[in-house]
């Protein structure tokens, strides 16, 4: 897994590179900037062969960078949004100072959602609910197909860019939602938490499903670790 | 009337390699068809059926999302093919020239106000030409939007949706709208627009 690592490390300085000045100067910038890149928690092959190596590695060098890049350029102007919890000021946008709102509601939200989302996958796991989860969802839903179901038709039916959700919403019941863009379900839906959730932007699959999104959120069911689901579930139900 | 998907009006691969074959493919093939074939499903038994694609698009706005939504991209489509051209790019007509530089100043300022429009529409949508009260104005709108529904007649659109530009250009939007301005708008298409506006 450390081999791997630095591997990827040293894709990035290559993609760096190739993009210039601008890379250096945020490279610089990174030691005292606010927000930053998480590593993700494995290689970039680990997923295939349901999520490929060039979606990973595009999706968190290239997308996730530039959500974390355009966060820090706002500089000075972040005021208390540098140091807040995230998901405090996600679920709080009104008190985001209007001149900065849009970008932090894009971009922290980007941030947010793919830093959860590279959480949630993993090439192990459980591969379906156990436990309480298990139980809700069952409950909810009437069982783990039903569920799937659901959640696979709320992904389809996004118009255009955006991510589908299981929350537990504000009234602490299990809900599919979908969020636009890359508003998270603490912003207007008040969900106390996601249990598990899906970017459905193209660029999460164009390089291997192109224009059949359904395929690609079949293949994702693979690689999503209900071990964290059960862990999010916990913190969101509490 | 329903709607049908029109053939691209030059081959799939005569727009290399700005834009490739197979993004064509998709683009054409895939994502309009099925505008097309939600669109038509989803105008049966609604009161826009047998009107014309511009008063669905306008009709339609904001009263029944899902008809809007492949309605508008059917439209954006439509027109998006005919928006480009092999070897596209160049001089402007006279006219619409002329037109641009009153607005805008010079020719320059219309292309880096237009693309940084295509730059920052977050996410799914499009950058727009448009003449609004005898001006031309840039504007860009969200998911299947134009500037029909804002009181505006469109006259140059560029899609930014992914699925336009993740093949050839991965991530890199600014490229791709340099490569649309510089190399494949037709302008003869934008200028027919412009004169029946
Ligand atoms: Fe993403
Ligand atoms: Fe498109």
């Amino acid at each position: 897994m450390d081999r791997r690592m630095i591997i990827g490390g040293v894709g990035a300085a290559g993609v760096g590179a190739i993009a210039g000045a601008g890379f250096a100067r945020s490279a610089r910038a990174q030691s005292d900037a606010p927000f930053k890149l998480p590593p993700l928690g494995y290689a970039y092959e680990a997923l295939e062969p349901h999520i490929d190596t060039a979606t990973m590695r595009i999706h968190h060098m290239n997308h996730h960078q530039t959500y974390v890049n355009n966060l820090n350029a706002l500089g000075a102007q972040l005021g208390d949004v540098a140091k807040a919890p995230i998901e405090q000021t996600l679920s709080h946008l009104s008190s985001v100072p209007e001149a900065i709102r849009t970008a932090v509601r894009n971009n922290l939200g980007g941030h947010w959602n793919h830093t959860y989302f590279w959480e949630l996958m993993t090439p192990g796991g459980a591969k379906a609910p156990t436990g309480e989860l298990k139980t809700a969802v069952d409950a909810a839903f009437g069982d783990f197909g039903k569920f799937k179901e659901r959640l696979a038709a709320s992904a389809l039916g996004r118009f255009g860019s955006g991510w589908a959700w299981l929350v537990v919403d504000k009234d602490k019941k299990l809900a599919v939602v979908n969020t636009p863009y890359q508003d998270t379900p603490h912003m207007e839906l008040q969900a106390k938490g996601a249990v598990i959730g899906v970017d459905v932007w193209e660029h999460a699959y164009y390089l291997k499903h192109q224009s059949r999104r359904a395929d690609y959120i079949a293949a994702w069911w693979n690689v999503v670790n209900w071990d964290k689901a059960a862990e999010n579930f916990k913190k969101a139900a509490a | 009337m329903s709607f049908t998907l029109p053939d691209l009006p030059y081959a799939y691969d005569a727009l290399q390699p700005y834009m490739s074959k197979e993004t064509l493919e998709f683009h054409h093939d895939k994502h309009h068809q099925a505008y097309v074939t939600n669109g038509n499903n989803l105008l049966k038994g609604t009161e826009w059926e047998g009107k014309s694609l511009e008063e669905v698009v306008k009709g339609s706005f904001g009263k029944n999302a899902g008809l809007f939504n492949n309605a508008g991209q059917h439209y954006n489509h439509v027109h998006f093919w005919k928006w480009m051209k092999p070897n596209g790019g160049g001089k402007i007509p006279g006219k619409l020239e002329k037109a641009i530089i009153d607005s805008f100043g010079s020719v320059d300022k219309m292309k880096e106000d237009f693309i940084q429009a295509g730059v920052t529409q977050f996410g799914s949508g499009w950058a727009w030409l448009a003449v609004k009260d005898g001006k031309v104005i840039v504007s860009k709108t969200p998911n299947g939007e134009n500037p029909l529904v804002h009181g505006a007649t469109p006259i140059l659109g560029c899609d930014v949706w992914e699925h336009s530009y993740y093949i050839d250009y991965r991530n890199r939007r600014p490229d791709y709208l340099k490569a649309f301005v510089e190399n494949l708008v037709n302008w003869d298409h934008v200028e027919e627009m412009f004169s029946k506006a």
